[in-house]
């Protein structure tokens, strides 16, 4: 019988890791689609900033509410994971709490597991109550309506869930281990500093149907792990991976510095050579498809961008500090994120259906996702780069996208047409001649 | 009103054989745009009082290309870039000072990997290391105790984390020195930024630049200080809008500077 149990303990445990896996590849494959640029550069630098901003989660703190919840939780789940690692072994081997042994230790480990797990869940209350309470604005912006809404809250939801299984295993565990002569393999150990106000529920009740409750919260806590695990390719909350690389390849440049397109550099210094000769036909190479300048799909966004998309967690701190979006623009940092991952996922989909080969869906990341209005909303002002937890630029995605629309297809509204011919043909915004630059000297 | 600037050329220096310590790189508001003309010829009358030996580019500078690479048109940035990197390499300029951060940001750091490798500072900071060498001495003067509220220009600060130089010029004016309640790195920016200034806002409920005027005015300042010509714009547009120019000024560290120096 508790051999047939370690057999579908194993198979669970096969199908959610299998499928995490599938799931984690076709992230990877997608990520991929992107265009490779170095981000390998000053190793010594990016881990430092993984280390500071991910895993020490220093910018989660400028918002000091949000910021310590939030790594009460994340410490939680870091540390409480500890524990996985016993169940999955008690699971294979039909084994009861195999660390027991180690005496004081263990008890300090369960204890500050369920301490944990308490402010957990009260952390996550009031995240709950934030978001559907008192409404932030930056959690009932439009930008999350329909599914982005259900996907906060049920990841929440998840988090109660898993944290009452936990609570519950523990505190029906105590009270079966307090059974006097002992019950069953309940061995006498850990130290259940909340869970022993718990146990008191399971008194009066036979001690069977008590070791059948443990097993199915047993049961309940490691599955529900796995399908939240699963869960993280659908969802938002698969920032808890990404958040790690995301910082590590993240821009390491001052944020003023735009990168400078290098295709073009190819032909402007071609133009400026007096020695190029203009007849001359340009070399053909087969097969070389004309590069294209700035973005208007998300194949031509680059892989940091495509990961900066599976990165974002829709916190919003972005939006809440747009200059454009404050006054009312439709520019909203967190949507141009939303979006793209929203059509890499689409162009993902594709690729699945059609064995391998994106063929051409009439759509794009410009227009049937992001509009010019919001792209030329912005004011490249870098207060939603600051502001990101994770170091997600959705600047760099607006400016390869105006790039596409001002280069590809001429496409900038009329005042910033006048602008750039100015410059074209007197050197200055405005319709002043490069002679009078100096005019001010005697005014 | 012609007053006794003296501003040499860097063509003029190399007739004479000589290269000045720094090329002021004045930028297109600052030749053209009537306020900003007000700013260059305060930040060379300091630089004239300090003995600084420097010279412009005149006729010869050029847009650095910042707000066409905004927009978008990167064919025209690179274009600008490259011609501009011809002058300042032919003159060998070594250090550059400007007034607008914009210039600033752009030569310093999307110059380099066009070949052109300068070492650029903002106009407030090199007007500090005046103050700290000890080239140039201010006294408070008229701004003694005046409330001078300063704010961020995207480009200078979050661009480039330079948030200090333009405050510690602000309390040597023995002002008292007041930070909006978004400022520094959580700045707002003012709306001209990204191509902004030559074209109108898309729809929405508010004006950027009255939304900074409103963080700015809450400060009861007597001044707004800025260290950005196009700031200075949208911060002086917003103070009208609110029918408050009569006793907020809006004005730049070194007009600030320049006035409590009398000059």
């Amino acid at each position: 019988m508790s051999y047939l149990s370690n057999v579908l303990f194993a198979i669970v445990l096969i199908i959610g890791f299998g499928y995490f896996y599938l799931n984690v590849k076709k992230i990877i494959r997608n990520i991929n689609l992107g265009i490779d640029i170095n981000r390998k550069d000053n190793a010594k630098a990016r881990w430092r900033n993984m280390a500071m901003i991910a895993l020490g989660q220093s910018k989660m703190v400028k918002r000091p509410v949000a910021g310590i919840l939030h790594i009460i939780v994340y410490a939680g789940f870091i540390i409480i994971n500890i524990e996985l690692l016993e169940i999955i072994i008690d699971g294979l081997f039909g084994t009861h709490r195999i660390f027991a042994p180690i005496g004081v230790v263990y008890d300090i480990l369960i204890a500050s597991f369920e301490i944990l797990a308490v402010l957990v869940l009260f952390s996550v209350t009031v995240f709950l109550i934030r978001r559907n309470i008192i409404k932030l604005k930056r959690f009932i912006h439009s930008d999350l309506k329909g599914w982005p809404k259900g996907d906060a809250n049920y990841i929440l939801y998840f988090e109660v869930t898993l944290m009452t299984l936990f609570l519950l295993m523990n505190a029906s565990d105590l009270h079966l281990q307090n059974v006097p002569g002992g019950f069953s393999h309940f061995i006498k150990a850990g130290s259940f500093p909340i869970s022993q106000f718990i146990a008191p529920v399971f008194n009066g009740l036979s001690n069977e149907l008590v070791m059948l409750l443990n097993e199915a919260f047993w049961w309940l806590h490691i599955v529900g792990i796995l399908v939240f695990m699963n869960y993280l390719y659908f969802s938002k909350h698969l920032h808890i991976l990404l958040a790690f690389p995301n910082t590590y390849f993240a821009n390491l440049n001052p944020q003023g510095q735009f990168d400078n397109l290098a295709s073009v550099t190819a032909e402007v210094k071609l133009m400026m050579d007096p020695n190029a000769d203009p007849f001359a036909a340009a070399p053909v190479t087969e097969n070389e498809v004309p590069s294209k300048f700035g973005a208007s799909d998300v194949q031509d966004l680059n892989w940091v961008q495509l990961l900066n998309a599976y990165t974002c967690t829709e916190c919003g701190r972005c939006t809440s500090s747009c200059p454009a979006n404050q006054t009312g623009k439709k520019l909203s940092p967190r949507k141009i994120m939303m979006d793209t991952r929203d059509r890499l996922e689409e162009v993902g989909k594709n690729i699945d259906a059609n064995k391998g080969v994106f063929v051409p869906d009439n759509k794009t990341l410009l227009n049937d996702y992001i509009t010019p209005e919001e792209l030329w909303a912005c004011t490249s002002c870098n207060a939603c780069v600051e502001e990101c937890p994770v170091n997600i630029s959705p600047l760099s995605i607006i400016m390869d996208m105006r790039r596409y629309l001002v280069m590809e297809q001429s496409a900038a509204p009329m005042p910033i047409n006048a602008m750039m011919t100015n410059i074209e043909n007197n050197g200055a915004p405005w319709q002043y001649s490069q002679q009078d630059r100096l005019n001010w000297k005697n005014d | 009103m012609s007053e006794n600037l003296i501003v040499p050329t860097m063509a003029e220096m190399l007739a004479q054989g000589k290269q000045p310590e720094v090329l002021f790189w004045v930028g297109c508001a600052g030749s053209f745009d009537d306020r900003a003309k007000k700013i260059t010829k305060a930040f060379v009358r300091i630089l004239n009082r300090a003995n600084v030996s420097f010279a412009v580019l005149g006729t010869e500078e050029s847009c650095t290309g910042d707000p066409a690479k905004r927009a978008g048109n990167e064919f025209l940035f690179q274009m600008q870039a490259m011609m501009n990197i011809e002058v300042l390499n032919a003159y060998e300029a070594k250090k550059i000072v400007t007034a607008c951060p914009h210039c600033f940001n752009t030569l310093k750091n999307e110059y380099p990997e066009l070949g052109g490798h300068y070492e650029v500072v903002h106009h407030t900071e090199f007007l500090k290391s005046l103050l700290d060498s000890g080239r140039l001495t201010i006294e408070g003067g008229q701004f003694k105790g005046k409330r001078i509220a300063f704010h961020d220009p995207c480009y200078l600060g979050r661009a480039n984390n330079v948030y200090e130089a333009p405050r510690d010029l602000i309390q040597k004016l023995d002002a008292e020195l007041i930070e909006m309640k978004r400022s520094k790195a959580n700045g707002l920016c003012c709306g001209a930024g990204g191509a902004q200034m030559f074209k109108d806002a898309e729809p929405g409920n508010k004006e950027i630049n009255i939304e900074r005027t409103e963080d700015a005015l809450e400060t009861k300042p007597n001044i707004i200080a800025a260290g950005c010509p196009f700031c200075n714009t949208m911060l002086t547009d917003g103070v009208k809008n609110k029918e408050r120019e009569d006793d907020v000024k809006v004005m730049d560290i070194a007009e600030l500077i320049a006035n409590a120096q009398d000059l």
